[in-house]
């Protein structure tokens, strides 16, 4: 019998992250929290999980937005993690103002952000995970879950090998992987000559023959108990991501490969069974809720920070958020072969508060310093906040569209509904480093090429059914692309080919015609040779010509039911 | 009602060659418009199949596809079928269908007590987002039936 010793530990023991800040202008916010806060825990039991996923390369403190909209269909309608703003912070217990408020959710972003300032680093993820270990030395393990080696200037310069570096240094003891994948077979080799831990994928196959290609499962010792993780890679990536770039893996949910590795792992003793999987959330859920055994899921790939554990029967499901933002904690009481109780905590990693370990400091200044004056380079300045995240559109998205729409002298431009990238706040100024963190992939090349009014509408819907097909197993889980010059409308709880409908040229207001051909600027194609200049460079080149830029809202798509 | 008759080919029995001759088939013939009744061509096959006796979804039949597909051109497929395969209980053959293809009819697998067990792996091309079925005869006369839908997208826009 599973019991759940625990209350909300988002809300601490002295309640620090769920309380409003009273007075809050008169302090400087940071100051009423601290390290220890964000570590207080009371331990139980013999088996401690720490996790990060989905950090995508992101080194140093940064601000990150929470979405505003994100929508569920079918049956996890409302569920978390489709539960966001006002309505995330009563389902958690969080007061407005809270420091939980401005790590969970989208509500007083801007003026939080000013209070609280920045999230993450890998050097005060270090200290964190320094502590734990330090007090649970034998009962630890530290699992990432992949989307890591990409999202960053310096992980594009070094093409993957920093993460790699940075990753060693955290003593990480398993990771899986989605976008490691796009630099490509041979690169990747080459990054797992140098990983000090396993890479795990299950679900990984050779397209010959169907063999593995990479290690499924690895065991661990921890607080007596045998510990099983299998990994579970990205099951869309050579449909998400440029196939040509990996042409001999294949992946694939793999259910039933999955309770094979369940049941070996058990019949080889492992008394508690993780999975630390890349499939993102609902895929989870739905996976947790048709195979048996997996004690834990630490999902990932979605982007959702969730302050508690979702529990499907008798599987525990754990989402810890994206960038750096959060490590999770899950302390587990393994006894008799079964998890007889459990306690979790999503610690935010506030900045401001944690001193840097002075190690991965370093560590992190030695990889960045060959490309100090590039980083650091100013393009220009925003006025408004610039964020992606969200179902339908982001600032730093319509940023990009408005680029590529103006130097690419496009009528029309289209952008991928990536979920990474760092936020801006207003009056910030826009370098390099930014403009990578939101950008950065291996295959940038901006596109210019015509396509019918049919062939856009097919794109749409073809996104929006990987987006809001209501089985779960059929999403690839990234955002609505994102769109310039172009409004529509769309009920996502529609089916593929009807979800889209209004589509309208806004530069004449007039429908989008069937058969009348469109001059469409994008990136990110997955298709080979693609051809066109690095997205980086029209953003750059539209910034610099701009030199300060304000993005209005975007209220060109229509959401039924919003 | 145009159908399209596949009877010869799609029967016969599965070698390497009629393999690769079919697959080449399908090729040739992906230009051709969609017929607006595949899928009845398909239903129409099963009925030819199963002589008309009713194939039910029973869960006997486990085919293993994924849910979309990474590659359209070549999608591989693994059909078993939960039996003892012992001399007086054993899978006849199990025919595997794709609905929405210009020809439905991929392959039929022929086994006896002999072969152990009934299970099977081939390739197959789908010309867009569809159901695949596949139908076993038993050797007491009956029929089962699995189905999985397989998505064909443009890709390109997760993460």
């Amino acid at each position: 019998m599973l019991s759940r010793r625990d209350f909300l530990q988002v809300a601490l023991a002295t309640g620090v992250l769920a309380r409003g800040l009273t007075g809050r202008r008169a302090f400087a916010a940071g100051s009423a929290l601290t390290q220890s806060d964000l570590l207080a825990f009371e331990p139980l039991g013999n088996v401690t999980l720490l996790h990060v996923t989905d950090m995508h390369a992101q080194l140093v403190p940064l601000y990150f937005r929470e979405p505003s909209i994100n929508i569920g269909v079918g049956e996890v309608s409302g569920l978390p993690p489709h539960v966001t703003g006002k309505a995330f912070l009563e389902k958690y217990g969080l007061e407005a103002g809270s420091a939980g408020a401005y790590a969970l959710s989208d509500q007083g972003f801007e003026s939080l952000a000013r209070d609280y300032g920045r999230v993450g680093g890998a050097d005060r993820l270090a200290t964190l995970l320094k502590a734990v270990r330090a007090e649970r030395p034998d009962n630890t393990l530290f699992l990432d879950g992949g989307d890591t080696w990409q999202g960053s200037y310096t992980s594009y310069q070094t093409q993957g090998a920093d993460m790699v570096r940075v990753m060693n240094a955290l003593g990480t003891d398993a990771m899986t992987a989605h976008w490691e994948f796009t630099y490509g077979t041979e690169r990747v080799n080459e990054l797992l000559e140098q990983l000090a831990f396993p890479f795990l994928a299950q679900n990984v196959r050779d397209t010959d023959w169907e063999e593995p290609v990479f290690d499924r499962v690895a065991y661990f010792e921890r607080g007596g108990v045998k510990v099983a993780v299998i990994g579970q890679a990205f099951p869309y990536t050579p449909v998400a991501n440029p196939r040509y770039k990996i042409p001999t893996w294949s992946f694939g949910i793999r259910e039933e490969a999955v309770q094979q590795q369940v049941d070996e792992a058990r019949s080889e003793g492992a008394e508690l069974v993780v999975l630390l999987s890349h499939n993102g959330f609902d895929v989870d859920r739905k996976l947790a809720s048709r195979v048996q055994g997996i004690d834990v899921v630490l999902t990932g790939h979605t982007h959702d920070a969730l302050p508690d554990v979702v529990q499907v029967n008798k599987t525990l499901l754990v989402a810890s958020g994206s960038h750096g933002k959060f490590l999770s904690r899950l302390d587990l009481d393994v006894r008799d072969g079964e998890v007889k109780g459990y306690r979790y905590k999503l610690m935010p990693v506030f900045s401001d508060v944690i001193t840097p370990d002075p190690e991965v400091t370093a560590l992190i200044g030695e990889i960045r310093e060959p490309h100090k004056a590039e980083l650091e380079r100013v393009l220009g300045q925003t006025e408004t906040m610039l964020y992606r995240r969200g179902n339908f559109n982001g600032t730093f998205d319509d940023l990009i569209c408005q680029a590529l729409l103006e130097e690419r002298d496009a009528e029309i431009s289209l952008s991928p509904g990536f979920r990474w990238g760092a936020s801006l706040l207003p009056g910030q100024d826009i370098t390099v480093e930014d403009l990578h963190n939101l950008t950065s992939i291996t295959y940038p090349a901006a596109y210019r090429t015509e396509m019918t009014g049919a062939f856009l509408k097919t794109v749409l819907e073809d996104v929006a059914d990987n987006l809001f097909n209501p089985d779960p197993y059929y999403q690839q889980g990234g955002d609505m692309v994102r769109v310039g010059g172009l409004g529509y409308s769309i009920d996502p709880a529609e089916s593929i080919g009807k979800r889209v409908t209004d589509m309208t040229f806004l530069a004449s207001g007039e429908p989008i015609e069937a058969d009348k051909s469109y001059t469409v600027a994008g990136w990110a194609s997955v298709n080979e040779g693609t051809e066109g200049p690095p997205i980086w460079d029209v953003v750059e080149s539209y910034v610099r010509r701009k030199g300060s830029v304000k993005i209005t809202p975007n209220d060109s798509v229509k959401v039924a039911g919003l | 009602m145009k159908t399209l008759s596949l009877k010869g080919d799609a029967m016969k029995d599965m070698t390497r060659r009629d393999a690769l001759w079919m697959t080449a088939g399908l090729l040739a013939v992906a230009v051709v418009p969609l017929p607006v009744d595949a899928a009845d061509t398909a239903m129409e096959e099963i009925r030819q199949f199963t002589g008309g006796s009713e194939a039910a979804e029973s869960g006997k039949i486990s085919l293993e596809m994924p849910e979309i597909a990474e590659n359209g051109n070549t999608v591989p497929l693994t059909v078993s079928v939960d039996s003892p395969m012992s001399g007086d209980d054993y899978v006849k053959r199990v025919m595997v269908l794709a609905d929405a293809n210009p020809r439905p009819g991929v392959a039929t697998f022929h086994f006896s007590p002999k072969s152990g067990v009934a299970e099977a792996s081939t390739r197959m091309r789908l010309a867009r987002t569809q159901n695949v079925i596949a139908v076993a005869e038993m050797s007491d006369g009956s029929f089962h039936m699995a189905k999985a839908t397989v998505k064909v997208t443009i890709g390109g826009c997760g993460g």
